[in-house]
């Protein structure tokens, strides 16, 4: 069920969370889940959107910006933004576990706000700034949270991790000194089966302070 | 008697029992790991299963004409046939692949299976109604220890309740399920699994089953499995969608992924039984346990399971009367497979919750009765030091209060206690360790790290045997063509492949030592090998650098083999361990909710290898036991005979804000003498009778069943 209104223009539309901080909450009103997605649309859309064009069931060309490189690929309307990167890219560091919005494993950074990639679709993503797992630490140096994942011990199996480090480096965007219950709070939209939060909730504590 | 291959005393251990970074952390972090789900190699089709809707009945047709005709459709093998039986909904019927994953969702969702409807039967909560529907079946009835007349007799306080926990479902994050590559004779698989070396096998003869496919060896399949997303005992098994994904692999000539929906693996892929009891327990006015009688039923589906082993831990055949009956309820719901400590939890919660009642009844505190009656243990002292050391860390002493003496506001405090066994011995093992001219060093077994610290572990063994830092260790484990070792299932992997690891990395030792003596010019036994040196023990000054003794070795690379078991390979590993958790909770009786505040446990494992992947092992079954005490539960609905919550939305479980504050305390130093002994399973028993136990001590009343949720709590507050 996805409605394909227009609406007012780039950066205008829902917020895939909130400003300050996320919750599971905010998330989900973010992305509308249950009422269908609109989320704000590339140039590509918005211009099909004003015209009603209706796109699908065939592929789409689209153009992805994703760790500042851009990728060019023909996408099904419906394919989502995790299947894109995971099934078409190659990025295989966000997982697809719940399907849905509810466990956070396919956790990207969308315009500088976390984002279920498996809800979000591929051609919603176009024209916006995709960050993921693969594009936040170089061949030398981590990223600071994932060295505190590291020194934390803040994984087991590792599956839930990449979702719980890009959680993790937005919470430390945004604020470079969270309390305990804002790390919490920004982090409970992210489920690990093994049970690693202890180690999780320490790691963004530190790298938070260490990266700002 | 001592042997070379004993550990190291402790004033000469530098990496044994201390803290170091998870070898595998980085790989992890930066979502480089790959995983089966992961893998995606040239040409790769897609698959899905078509899993039946119906929980009981026959099928009568399977029609894919139309399955046949979505674009991208490549092929599909059936799983079941017409005329077979279906057990329960979720129930794999076929598989079925396509170019896109996309696609493949379309050919699955055009097929069209016919069945014949049969009576079905999914709840097992109430074992009348249950045996109205013919669905109970006698599994256990055990009369042991002094007579039990008597002892009931002899009882000044006794406790009649009903106790219970429901089922759950394992929910591995990453789904069961694997890709095949089936290329000429080669048959590839990365698959997500708890058992690298008994895939081969068990996949060569599920295949060799299909007439159409002949006689496949074992030999021919390689099982690749570097990384696994959680398993938690569900995945020892290639099951019916490993078999149908090679078949399509075979069929289609190109590489496929099968990886479980989400929905699938929370019907047919997981389950823990349920259990619940009628539970009669009495004491001596003292708090002197003597008489434990238990009528129990469960289910794990269709074809039943084991019986908890109750009276928990307090199980001393001679002192406690002890009477339990165990029924089976067979339901039609997806099969149970090995859950963390098979059946302990549900004991725990059908002992320690009756226990801690007895406690209130007896007006005693109920540390005091259960120390009380450590002698009925298998490990009094143990539990004794355990039961002080966790009383001290949860702060007992302040912060216990008589049952329900919690104060007139709306949000009541509580503590409860709980305790637990387990076996872990050690699995069979063989290792091959290498070391090269260059000085490398790699340990090789066809062994698993299911996110426990398997790479760690070894590479702490080999450094420590070597006198070498854990970076100069390669560790190759995941797959099937190495030195065979066991599934790690119940605790037993670090106790075998540390053994196997220690021989081998010891006979690797004595080969370059042999080499190293000669060129020194000293006997062969007066060397050791410590901080990244080669030295005689009689005149230190004769010394190498480790690459400059492995250089001795000029073309020749040394194998050391080592097994477990191995006879006169030293004293390296135990079985048997005890363990005791507390709860510290919040109960808001005007909501019903349940919030942890603090949870304290104490762990004894012989010898500790890596101290914080073993704390990490006790903080991840606290955070589980969180899990299935408050939130997660599979529901299952008679009328339709199906899960209602095969999801992550309605399936829940707890989030880093939902756990409160956790603090682990591994005992060292005390037990070091047994050996390395499995830290897998023991703590994830209790916590969900210690938190039980909790919400008693809070609210004044038990609440009977678990997990505890607020309508629950409320139901039980309103009944009290």
């Amino acid at each position: 069920m996805s409605s394909n209104k227009p609406h007012d223009g780039p950066g205008e539309g829902p917020r895939y969370g909130p400003r300050k901080g996320f919750s599971r909450r905010t998330f989900i009103e973010g992305v509308g889940i249950g009422a269908g997605a609109v989320g704000a649309l590339g140039a590509a859309d918005q211009a099909r959107a004003a015209t009603n064009e209706v796109v699908g069931p065939d592929p789409v060309s689209i153009t992805l910006s994703i760790n500042g490189k851009t990728h060019k690929l023909d996408v099904e309307p419906r394919v989502t933004l995790i299947d894109a990167l995971r099934n078409m890219l190659d990025h295989t560091g966000a997982k697809k576990v719940c399907d849905r919005a509810t466990c956070g494993a396919c956790t990207v950074i969308v315009d500088g706000s976390p984002v279920y990639s498996c809800t979000m679709l591929a051609i919603e993503a176009e024209g916006r700034r995709i960050e993921t797992i693969e594009g936040i630490s170089s061949d030398d140096a981590m990223h600071p949270v994932q060295v505190q994942f590291v020194e934390h011990d803040a994984q087991q199996c590792g599956f839930c991790t990449p979702g719980l480090v890009m959680a993790g480096k937005a919470i430390a965007d945004r604020n470079p000194r969270p309390s305990m219950a804002d790390v919490e709070s920004g982090l409970c939209g992210n489920i690990c089966r093994c049970g690693t939060y202890v180690g999780v909730r320490k790691a963004v504590y530190e790298a938070a302070r260490e990266s700002a | 008697m001592a042997t070379k291959y004993d550990w190291p005393a402790a004033e000469d251990r530098s990496l044994i029992g201390k803290r170091h970074n998870r070898v595998d952390g980085p790989e992890k972090a930066r979502g480089d790991a790959k995983y089966s789900y992961d893998r995606n190699l040239d040409g790769m089709l897609v698959a899905r299963l078509v899993t039946s809707e119906v929980p009981h009945g026959r099928i009568i047709g399977i029609d894919t004409s139309a399955a046949e005709k979505v674009k991208g459709y490549k092929g599909h093998v059936n799983i079941q046939n017409v005329g077979d039986e279906i057990q329960w909904a979720g129930s794999e019927i076929l598989a079925i692949c396509a170019d896109t994953e996309e696609h493949a969702r379309d050919a699955a969702a055009a097929v069209n299976v016919h069945f014949e409807t049969l009576p079905h039967w999914v709840k097992d909560e109430d074992v009348k109604k249950a045996g109205e529907a013919n669905r109970v079946k006698p599994a256990k009835d055990d009369t042991k220890g002094p007579d039990l007349d008597e002892a009931w007799k002899s009882a000044d306080a006794t406790v009649e309740g009903y106790y219970g926990l429901g089922i759950i479902t394992h929910c591995c994050l990453e789904p069961h399920g694997q890709v095949v590559d089936w290329t000429g004779d080669e048959i590839t698989v990365y698959a997500s699994t708890q058992a690298v070396a008994r895939i081969p096998a068990d996949l060569a003869k599920g295949l060799s089953r299909d007439e159409s496919i002949g006689t496949v060896a074992a030999e021919s399949v390689h099982v690749i499995t570097p990384y696994m997303g959680g398993g938690f005992g569900s995945k020892f098994n290639i099951d019916t969608w490993g078999i149908a994904c090679a078949k399509l692999s075979k069929k289609t000539g190109k590489p496929v992924k099968l990886m479980l929906d989400r929905d699938e693996e929370l019907k047919v892929a997981g389950g823990r039984p349920s259990d619940y009891g009628n539970i009669k327990i009495g004491a001596k006015k003292d708090g002197t346990l003597v008489a434990y009688e238990s009528e129990t039923w469960s289910t794990g589906g269709i074809a039943g399971r084991g019986s908890p082993p109750v009276p928990y831990v307090y199980n001393n055949e001679e002192r406690l009367a002890q009477k339990a009956r165990h029924l089976n309820v067979s339901t039609n719901i997806g099969p149970a497979r090995a859950w963390r400590a098979p059946n302990h939890p549900q004991a725990a919660v059908l002992t320690m919750c009756p226990m801690e009642d007895l406690a209130a009844e007896l007006d005693m505190d109920p540390v005091e009765f259960f120390k009380k009656n450590a002698d009925l243990t298998a490990r009094p002292e143990v539990y004794r030091y355990e039961i002080d050391k966790c009383a001290e860390m949860i702060g007992w002493k302040d912060k216990w209060h008589k049952r329900g003496d919690s104060g007139d506001g709306p949000v009541k405090r509580g503590l409860g206690l709980s305790l637990h066994t387990w076996g872990g011995r050690p699995h069979d093992s063989t290792c091959e360790v290498r070391i090269q001219p260059d000085g490398g060093v790699s340990v090789n077994m066809a062994s698993q790290d299911l996110g426990v610290g398997t790479y760690t572990t070894l590479s702490v063994i080999a450094a420590e045997t070597f006198g070498l830092q854990i970076p100069d260790i390669t560790v190759n484990i995941g797959s099937s063509r190495l030195p065979i070792s066991g599934a790690s299932g119940g605790s037993t992997t670090v106790g075998g492949t540390t053994a196997s690891t220690r021989r081998a990395a010891v006979n690797a030792l004595d080969e370059l030592k042999s080499v190293v003596a000669e060129s020194l010019g000293v006997e062969a036994d007066d060397l050791a090998a410590k901080d990244g040196k080669i030295f005689a023990k009689s005149d230190t000054s004769k010394s190498l650098s480790w690459n400059d003794a492995c250089k001795k070795l000029g073309n020749r690379t040394i194998t050391g083999h080592g097994k477990q078991p191995d006879r006169n390979g030293g004293k390296l590993n135990d079985s048997g361990v005890g363990g005791v958790q507390m709860a510290d909770v919040s109960v808001d009786v005007e909501t019903g909710i349940v919030s942890i505040n603090k949870i304290a446990a104490v762990q004894d494992v012989g010898l500790v290898i890596c101290l914080e992947q073993c704390e990490s092992q006790v903080y991840g079954s606290l955070i589980q036991g969180v899990a299935w005490a408050l939130y997660e539960e599979s529901i299952y609905d008679q009328t339709t005979g199906t899960m209602l919550n095969p999801d992550m939305e309605f399936y829940k479980l707890p989030g880093a804000a939902d756990i409160g504050e956790l603090e682990v305390h591994m005992v060292q130093g005390k037990y070091d003498d047994r050996g390395v002994i499995g830290i897998g399973e023991p703590p994830a028993i209790s916590p969900g009778a210690a938190i039980s136990n909790a919400v008693a001590n809070a609210i004044g009343v038990r609440v009977p069943t678990l997990p505890l949720t607020p309508d629950r709590v409320l139901a039980a507050l309103e009944n009290a």
